[in-house]
């Protein structure tokens, strides 16, 4: 089955999407939160510990944004390959 | 007016609404039924999902665990939430497109066989039951604590409540009930953490708050870890789980997010992909209004809550201690003979604590299992956020206001959940499988007789829970990480994935886990007592063992699909058509 150009571009834009936002998102929750914890407890952003803060604050924060991004990076991508609806 | 009666208003206004709502939004068709006609705003989706998802655990328990478990607790908070992540990105938009009902439908239509369709059924009934049970527990204890009945009286109020509105409305009238239930349940947990985020550090707002000052001028988390090191705890910003062990948990619980049947059927909801995407963005951020502020209650709760009690005299302690004494679920034993209560790390009973009828030298109840370490005061986690607002002394009917909140997140779980299972029998089992040229009204009435008997299954799990379901609740996520997750997302992402490989997956990853936890949490096989920490395979705890079994679930996967023929060329073809996302059209039934 032959695969339209279009939507094998479309697709191959949208892993590497998924690749880079994906990448944030264990960045700041495995890494700033739990593996890099330590490390980042000895700098400080107000009263928190700062590893403290990525793991109960900070990366819900970056997962919320992320999502965002990804809602506007698709839109556009829909856009740009003909494939948005109304 | 006393707390009491500010219940019974809030709680019957908030009722009154969802009965309204559920009438109101009656379903006529199967489609109404099961998807809600496929015509509901990514708000509105928003806001029913965060409810859906949002249970009596994380609303009465998870700000409790975290007060206790400092920086452990923050797996539920990366884990729960960062999963919705992996479900906008990965799930949501192409199961949109797919445009079936159900899960088991994904997986049948995807995998081609009906045996796939049969073990993801399967898998959706086991991950739902065990969430279920624990949520109908949640909803006995809510209501026999605030409107002071038996527990068993409780679940049954809330098996009729359920019942009446699951029936009549379906995922329609469950959508637009849960859209109602988000407002009651987000107003009823920030108000009291609002209060005393202005009340101990003088900030409005609490996730700010929560890193700020106090009174003498050092910072509260300062001050709480200097408290804790003083009475012998670890730490409250650092933990006591091994990194991996950690690691694991929180990659557990975030597959199992975006895996769980319930929170995935939502997204079947809305119009077209694009709301689809839209509406777990939506989600996750009236999600995260809670889930960020729930930390910092935690630490609210664990100062207030030392300050309160740590060496005073039990008869100079306030009304509340003894209230919730009188429930069973604080208990303290002079051990030192001094009449002061002395709080340190430890446990103070063996197990729960066991009262004999009789009371001390100071009035406290005395209780036969005192353990014979120093600290002296037992405290259940699960009171933490019920009880907050009286240790922090607000106004009665902020206190009522939190009873009306976690009936809300409880009820609203509990009917997602019961959508699910009834859909599983009617749609999945019976029209799939056993009789495929059913009525569109036998359907329906099949649907409806499930969700009855569902009920009444998952109210004998809340009056008589088995010892064991407690510790499975949190293990769902466990079991969807390993069984469904995977067999999804290689079913969108890896086109030559083929119905041998998803279907070996999920059977070993599903019946490894379920040997894991029965093993080291019940003790069933082969020794009586659960397995101690020591011999926990690759120091993974059983809450973290979904990471392990989903990697094997992907490994055979893999492995099995490459050494066996490839999926046919029609099923390619709905593979390309789901990673393109216009003409969704409506959610279909065949």
């Amino acid at each position: 089955m032959a695969i339209p150009e279009n939507a094998r571009k479309y697709w191959r834009a949208n892993l590497k999407y998924l690749a880079v936002l994906l990448l944030i998102w264990f960045a700041v929750s495995f890494g700033c939160g739990i593996l890099f914890k330590d490390f980042l407890n000895r700098y400080s952003l107000g009263g928190f510990k700062l590893g403290f803060w990525f793991a109960q604050q900070g990366s819900i924060y970056v997962f919320v944004i992320l999502i965002f991004v990804y809602v506007w990076l698709m839109n556009r991508l829909d856009k740009k390959h003909g494939y948005n609806e109304k | 007016m006393s707390v009491q009666l500010w219940t019974w208003i809030l709680v019957g206004i908030t009722f009154a609404l969802y009965f309204g709502i559920a009438i109101w939004a009656r379903a006529g068709s199967t489609k109404e039924f099961y998807v809600a006609g496929g015509g509901v705003s990514p708000l509105a989706n928003g806001m029913a999902t965060a409810a859906d998802w949002m249970s009596a655990a994380s609303f009465i328990s998870m700000a409790g665990i975290i007060s206790f478990a400092g920086y452990d607790g923050s797996v539920y908070l990366m884990g729960w939430t960062g999963g919705y992540v992996l479900l906008a990105l990965l799930l949501a938009p192409y199961l949109r497109k797919f445009g079936k009902f159900t899960v088991p439908d994904f997986i049948g239509d995807r995998y081609y066989s009906n045996t796939a369709r049969t073990v993801a059924v399967i898998c959706a009934l086991i991950v739902s039951f065990t969430y279920v049970a624990g949520q109908m527990r949640g909803v006995g204890i809510v209501f026999s604590q605030f409107l002071q009945v038996e527990i068993t009286t409780g679940v049954v109020i809330g098996m009729a409540v359920v019942l009446v509105f699951a029936f009549l409305g379906g995922m329609k009238g469950i959508t637009y009930t849960q859209v109602a239930q988000y407002c009651v349940l987000i107003f009823a947990f920030m108000v009291p953490a609002i209060f005393i985020s202005i009340q101990m550090t003088g900030n409005i707002i609490p996730q700010i708050g929560m890193g700020g000052r106090v009174e003498d001028g050092t910072y509260l988390l300062e001050k709480l870890d200097s408290l804790h090191t003083q009475l012998g705890f670890k730490e409250y910003t650092e933990g006591t789980k091994s990194t991996w062990d950690v690691f694991a948990i929180t990659l557990a619980l975030m597959a199992g997010t975006a895996g769980l049947p319930h929170v995935i059927v939502r997204f079947f909801t809305v119009p077209n992909v694009k709301d689809a995407r839209k509406s777990a963005g939506l989600a996750l951020l009236l999600i995260a209004i809670l889930y960020t502020t729930a930390p910092a209650v935690s630490v609210f709760a664990r100062t207030n809550l030392i300050e309160t009690v740590s060496n005073q005299e039990y008869t100079a302690l306030p009304q509340w201690f003894k209230n919730w004494e009188d429930t069973g679920l604080i208990a303290w034993s002079d051990k030192n003979g001094d009449g002061k209560i002395q709080y340190v790390n430890g446990e103070a009973t063996t197990g729960k604590p066991e009262f004999t009828e009789a009371r001390g030298a100071s009035g406290e109840r005395l209780i036969a299992n005192a353990s014979a370490e120093t600290n002296e005061l037992y405290v259940d986690r699960d009171i933490m956020v019920l009880a907050n607002p009286e240790i922090a002394q607000l106004p009665a009917w902020v206190i009522a206001l939190v009873a009306a909140g976690g009936l809300a997140a409880a009820l609203s779980t509990a009917a997602g959940l019961l959508l699910v299972i009834s859909t599983s029998v009617s749609h999945d089992l019976i029209k799939k499988q056993l009789k495929p040229n059913i009525s569109e009204k036998g359907e329906l009435m099949a649907a409806r007789i499930s969700i009855f008997v569902a009920i009444i299954v998952a109210g004998l799990f809340g009056i008589y829970p088995p010892g064991f379901v407690a510790a499975v609740v949190a293990l769902a996520f466990g079991l969807a990480a390993a069984s469904f997750f995977p067999a999804i997302v290689l079913g969108i992402f890896d086109k030559r994935m083929n119905k041998q490989g998803a279907i070996s997956g999920m059977v070993v990853g599903i019946i490894l886990m379920l040997f894991y936890m029965i093993r080291f949490k019940t003790g069933l096989i082969g020794v009586m007592e659960p397995l101690p920490a020591s011999e926990w395979w690759f120091d993974t705890s059983p809450e973290g063992f979904g990471t392990v079994a989903m990697t094997v679930n992907v490994i055979i996967s893999v492995i099995v699909s490459r050494l066996t023929p490839a999926p046919p060329e029609s099923v390619q073809e709905i593979v390309e058509h789901i990673r393109i996302p216009s003409g969704a059209g409506e959610a279909q039934s065949h």
